[in-house]
């Protein structure tokens, strides 16, 4: 069946909200206007306004909402227009859906999914294409998944609603229009566990989200070049798969980390810190990370592409590792 | 600020229950900054004293389905609400035995038994929780009212507006009960609030508010039955301001700079438990034998729960890591 990442959201959304009446959607314009990405058009008409429940701009007043509906027995999914728009809703996030159930010593559970579209390279500048995923991993109580590929866009969002503690998804905006096959029966998948997106054996490129289709492309330079590149999707970000991140580099000898976020601090310096505790002896150089920029991401398309990892400097990551060369780039 | 007149004794067993609720947090408190002192409570203690009434009477108006969220200062709400006193001294000690396994301390009390979700350390933290619990209960069908508490200070918060214009928007049935002590901290209400008239400034929400003597047991409990009731008929989210005042600085740290001993004395001349205990003598109802009897049963319930806090455990450190996510057999 031909489908897109957006539609492939939106009948995950469906099929949670027939599947478990106490699941409701709430967030800015994800009712009348059918969402910012247009991923709940049409489930206003399908569920009505109590359970596709479009709020007013609140962020901290309507996440914490959730958190309060999901103390209450409901499994809210609550959609935050874009990552950039969440950072008004960190009280709730960090300090209460985060914290409750170990500050409470289990005594209340958060069952609450969080969905953000997250992300640059639309031209929409600096207040509207960050991407501070790590940020979000930083934090213990949280699980942070980035669903890349179309059958983790389906299936990503049940598991989530089942899981009984707060779920974060974050969605690149580049991926809404990506298309693909997806099998009819497509269901639930696991949000545990980082996936080989293409086997290698010279050099492992470690990504998410966005950076799994630029490590793709990048792999096939460098297949031309007869360079072998493994490619994993991290799928999720907290907890990271520390067995997949240490067998593959075990495997290639190499890594690449990339990540649209910023190097100072971010989940690559994590994945980087973890490759060196785990694997420094299977290296046969030291990691290497394709970052975003550090700057405010730009308006201008030439700027913004500059300040964005890029296949090409992918690619040069790994050839700087073959050669035994220095790996950063950016 | 003149309030209508208090409102009628309730009967005598009723009014001793409502004596008794007062004087257990009063002297549970008293207990719990001497055992402060001798270091067996640590990190930040916010006693409610002189506040006892707010919580007394208007959690005396709730059933038992109903959810309660309060703040940092909420001793006065978890034993008024009914969870024991054991647990919440053996949370102060940090014990396991505590209702939040210790983990909490003094500013997070929670008890799934009683529908109590907490000790929230940020200002404002807990409405959006509270809105949420009642849009729950909304969507469930289901008839419970979510009392929501806060001091003076989280209206200057933006979460207090974005929740008072949720839970309006949506009908919701919450209880917004606003401690209005005077303070935020040490930061006067008129150095914090454009408009002091704070039932005024809930108003502009759609939502009924109206300012309560939070002082008056009696006038706390009436208030926010007739509150609750109109809430639980579907009435949608209501305000009250209780005007009360803390006897005690804000901690343990407090130097009290920011105000005057002759205010301080003025307002314990309104102490509520003396309020209600002269109601009930002049009403013939308690007598000297019948207030050291129920000092007497408070004293016991106080000391039962030292001993309860003393003789409990602390958590093995295996445990550490334990609830930064459910537990397997948790997971639906």
């Amino acid at each position: 069946m031909k489908t897109t990442y957006r539609e492939a959201v939106r009948e995950a959304i469906r099929e949670a909200m027939h599947r478990d009446e106490r699941v409701f959607l709430m967030g800015e314009d994800v009712g009348r206007y059918g969402g910012c990405y247009a991923v709940s058009k049409g489930l206003l008409e399908e569920f009505g306004p109590e359970r596709i429940r479009d709020t007013p701009l609140a962020e901290s007043g309507f996440t914490g909402a959730g958190i309060g509906a999901a103390l209450g027995g409901m499994r809210p999914i609550v959609e935050i227009m874009t990552v950039n728009f969440s950072f008004l809703a960190l009280d709730q996030i960090v300090n209460n859906a985060a914290t409750l159930l170990h500050m409470s010593g289990g005594a209340f559970n958060v069952p609450l999914v969080i969905r953000m579209a997250t992300g640059g390279g639309r031209q929409v500048a600096a207040q509207h294409s960050r991407s501070l995923e790590g940020w979000y991993a930083h934090i213990p109580g949280l699980r942070i998944v980035a669903p890349a590929t179309l059958d983790d866009a389906r299936g990503m969002l049940w598991s989530a609603l089942e899981d009984p503690d707060p779920v974060i998804l974050f969605e690149h905006v580049l991926l809404y229009n990506m298309e693909g096959e997806l099998p009819e029966q497509a269901g639930p998948v696991s949000i545990e566990g980082a996936a080989v997106r293409r086997e290698g054996t010279d050099v492992s490129l470690i990504t998410f989200g966005i950076g799994v289709f630029k490590a793709l492309e990048a792999a096939e330079v460098l297949a031309e070049e007869g360079v072998s590149a493994e490619v994993l999707d991290l799928r999720s970000l907290r907890p990271l798969d520390d067995r997949a991140i240490l067998e593959t580099v075990r495997k290639t000898h190499r890594a690449v980390i990339i990540d649209e976020g910023w190097r100072s601090g971010g989940i690559s310096a994590e994945i980087s810190a973890r490759i060196t505790e785990g694997a420094f002896y299977d290296l046969d150089a030291p990691p290497a990370r394709v970052c975003g920029v550090e700057v405010p991401t730009p308006y201008p398309e030439h700027l913004e592409r500059a300040a964005l990892p890029q296949v090409p400097d992918i690619v040069e990551a790994a050839r700087g590792l073959l050669s035994g060369g220095e790996g950063d780039v950016a | 600020m003149t309030f209508p007149p208090s409102p009628p004794l309730p009967d005598p067993s009723h009014a001793h229950s409502l004596l008794r609720s007062m004087l257990l947090v009063r002297r549970f408190e008293e207990k719990c900054a001497e055992l402060y002192t001798e270091q067996k409570i640590r990190g930040f203690l916010h006693l409610y004293i002189g506040e006892e009434a707010v919580a007394t009477g208007s959690i005396a108006a709730l059933e038992r389905r109903d959810s309660v969220v309060a703040t940092y200062r909420e001793h006065g709400q978890a034993l008024a609400r009914g969870v024991p006193a054991t647990t919440v001294m053996a949370e102060m000690f940090g014990k396991q035995e505590g209702c939040a396994r210790g983990r909490g301390g003094s500013m997070h009390l929670f008890d799934a038994e009683t529908r109590f979700y907490g000790g929230n350390a940020i200002v404002a933290g807990g409405l959006p929780l509270a809105v949420g619990l009642a849009l729950a209960a909304h969507m469930q069908g289901e008839d419970r009212v979510t009392a929501c508490y806060f001091g003076d200070g989280a209206m200057a918060e933006g979460e207090f507006h974005e929740s008072m214009n949720l839970a309006a928007l949506w009908n919701l049935p919450v209880l917004f009960c606003c401690e209005n002590n005077l303070y935020a901290m040490g930061t006067a209400l008129e150095v914090a609030q454009a408009e002091t008239d704070l039932a005024l400034r809930a108003t502009s929400y759609g939502m009924p508010a109206w300012p309560v003597d939070g002082m008056d047991v009696l006038a706390v409990e009436h208030a926010t039955r007739r509150a609750v009731q109109s809430v639980r008929a579907g009435g949608g989210p209501h305000f009250l301001e209780f005007r009360t005042y803390r006897f005690r600085p804000h901690s343990m740290f407090d130097p009290e700079l920011y105000r005057s001993r002759d205010e301080v004395a003025e307002w314990k001349k309104r102490d509520p438990i003396v309020l209600l205990a002269n109601r009930m003598r002049e009403a013939g109802i308690l007598d000297d034998a019948g207030m050291d009897a129920l000092e007497a049963e408070v004293a016991e319930e106080v000391d039962n729960s030292v001993r309860f806090a003393e003789e409990g455990s602390w958590e093995p450190v295996e445990e550490l890591t334990r609830f930064v996510h459910s537990d397997p057999e948790v997971a639906e």
